[in-house]
């Protein structure tokens, strides 16, 4: 295995049983990511993204097929704290400010109270939020609350950011600034990412890959590269080569039969 | 001045209707001792003022209250305040049993499932039990082991108490939702630091709800516990030996004592709250 692939899955399967009734949530996904990809993960509720992404945080565990993150089992992968983990909400801690909440990984890891108190001035300067650092969260907006906790993912430096459709309970102009903001960031820090979506717009724009999803059984349909200049802006969607790219996405999700 | 009206008007109210209930109340027995050939107002001005009346008028006690309060050192058994400092250290004292007790069960009932079915239908029946009824066999058994004064009291206080507290904590650290333990767990967090850092913090906007209840049941429980053992201090105490002598004014003076600590308890956990509060932001 080349040593630069972050997350390799081979015949990975998911079946959940509730009720007596067997759901088959993910089948026979395979999948390489390499060290530095923006890899989106897209398809309509049910699909089993969701249930990707938690099986690379160990939140979940395959019935079948093999998983390797960096390397080692994901269980490894996650005493080692090598990735950070962004929610569909902000799931901060009410009763902890900003700082806090960021500090708060780095607490359990046991770090000094200086070198926390470092860290989350330059996470909180990455997002921008450097000035609310002592607000609390119901004192912030909701795309505060998410890059506050994009912050604190980032707190302790892991090497991959795993996000479950951070920006989907936003509205669409917090969306537009935030999706802005995290291209910026992933091209300065250099990090692996893996951002599950349902918007085409929103993964052609970030990703250095996108792979279509389809449900019922929950499968990869199609990996798309997404080709477009490292360097993005908004306009970028209106030019001919982003719409090209968007389509394709759309013509594969058509593919799975997501449309029924 | 928009809180104080209200509580104005509620007193005003109260008083109204008490000094309207005195004087029927109080009636046949002004009547037999008033003179022969008194007029009826002469009656209804003498309800006000007997020695021991059926019903006493908001001025008699509060004239008893200051009376026992300000007329003797707070050594004395006849001073209000010796009674009233009795019965609330047995309370306090039963408050953080109490407070002990019910977190520890709480916490053994959110930890472990096999205590969650074993414990908490213990839990239940015990408050099911009437404290009138237990108290005097706790206290007298207690008396032969030799543990007589504070101890007993406090027992049967945090007796009383601990369910809330119980209920409350037991709901407040299940409270965290799944996204806040799976943040948890990505840490690869102990199960110690997901309860130091998660379910207790969480936990604390059910605590004080609890607590809030538990207060002034401790000060029932440490009343109830002086009634039926001849206790000689205390406000049960007092209340015992005030209906024995048919000493109403004392019955009453007592009872307004227990409810001033009550409401001095309650106002104890709100600042403890607000402590909690500032630290926090200022939200639960």
């Amino acid at each position: 295995m080349p040593a630069d692939i972050v997350v390799e899955a081979h015949g990975l399967g998911v079946t959940f049983e509730a009720d007596g009734q067997r759901t088959v949530a993910l089948t026979d996904v395979s999948l390489a990511i390499r060290a530095g990809e923006f890899v989106s993960l897209i398809g309509p509720s049910g699909c089993g993204k969701t249930t990707l992404l938690r099986l690379i945080a160990d939140l979940e565990q395959p019935g079948a097929g093999r998983l390797l993150v960096n390397g080692t089992t994901p269980e490894q992968a996650r005493l080692q704290l090598a990735y950070g983990y962004v929610f569909q909400a902000p799931a901060l801690y009410p009763w902890r400010n900003v700082t806090r909440n960021v500090t708060l990984p780095l607490e359990v890891m046991g770090m000094d109270r200086a070198q926390r108190q470092a860290r989350a001035a330059r996470v909180l300067d990455l997002v921008g939020l450097t000035e609310f650092r002592r607000r609390f969260p119901w004192q912030l907006s909701g795309g505060m609350q998410q890059r506050v906790s994009i912050a604190r993912a980032l707190s302790f430096e892991p090497g991959l950011l795993l996000m479950d459709e951070p920006f989907g309970a936003l509205d669409e102009i917090t969306r537009d600034g935030l999706t802005l903001h995290l291209h910026a960031l992933w091209r300065r820090t250099g990090l692996t990412a893996v951002f599950v979506t349902h918007s085409i717009p929103e993964a052609v724009y970030l990703s250095t890959r996108i792979v279509v999803m389809s449900p019922r059984p929950g499968r990869v349909v199609e990996v798309i590269d997404c080709d477009l200049p490292a360097e993005r802006t908004l306009d970028l969607r209106d030019t001919p080569a982003f719409i090209a790219v968007a389509h394709r996405v759309r013509e594969a999700l058509r593919a799975g039969h997501s449309y029924d | 001045m928009t809180r104080v009206l209200p509580l104005a008007c509620v007193l005003a109210c109260v008083l109204l209707i008490w000094m309207a209930a005195v004087v029927p109340m109080n009636w046949d027995q002004a009547q037999a001792l008033a003179d022969d050939g008194a007029q009826w107002q002469d009656v209804a001005w003498a309800t006000l003022s007997l020695d021991r009346p059926l019903l006493p008028a908001p001025h008699q006690v509060a004239g008893e209250l200051i009376g026992s309060i300000a007329g003797w050192p707070v050594t004395s058994p006849r001073s209000l305040v010796f009674h009233a400092v009795v019965t609330f250290a047995a309370a306090v004292v039963g408050f953080v049993l109490a407070l002990a007790l019910g977190v520890a069960l709480a916490v053994g009932i959110v930890h472990v499932r096999t205590l969650d079915r074993a414990l908490m239908p213990w839990v239940i029946a015990s408050q099911a039990v009437p404290v009138l009824a237990i108290a005097p066999m706790v206290v007298v058994v207690l008396g032969n082991l030799g543990l007589t004064g504070l101890l007993p009291k406090a027992l049967i206080a945090g007796w009383l108490s601990f369910f809330p507290i119980t209920t409350g904590m037991v709901k407040g650290l299940r409270s965290p939702d799944p996204m806040q333990r799976d943040l948890m767990r990505t840490y690869s967090a102990t199960p110690r630091q997901e309860f130091a850092k998660l379910r207790w913090p969480a936990s604390m906007p059910f605590l004080f709800p609890g607590l809030k209840v538990a207060a002034p049941l401790a000060l029932v429980g440490a009343i109830v516990a002086e009634l039926p053992t001849g206790a000689q201090a205390g406000l049960g105490a007092r209340l015992l030996a005030g209906s024995y002598y048919g000493q109403t004014l004392q019955i009453w003076a007592a009872l307004f004592m227990a409810a001033v600590l009550a409401v001095l308890a309650v106002a104890a956990v709100d600042l403890a709250q607000a402590v909690m509060l500032s630290r926090r932001g200022g939200r639960l």
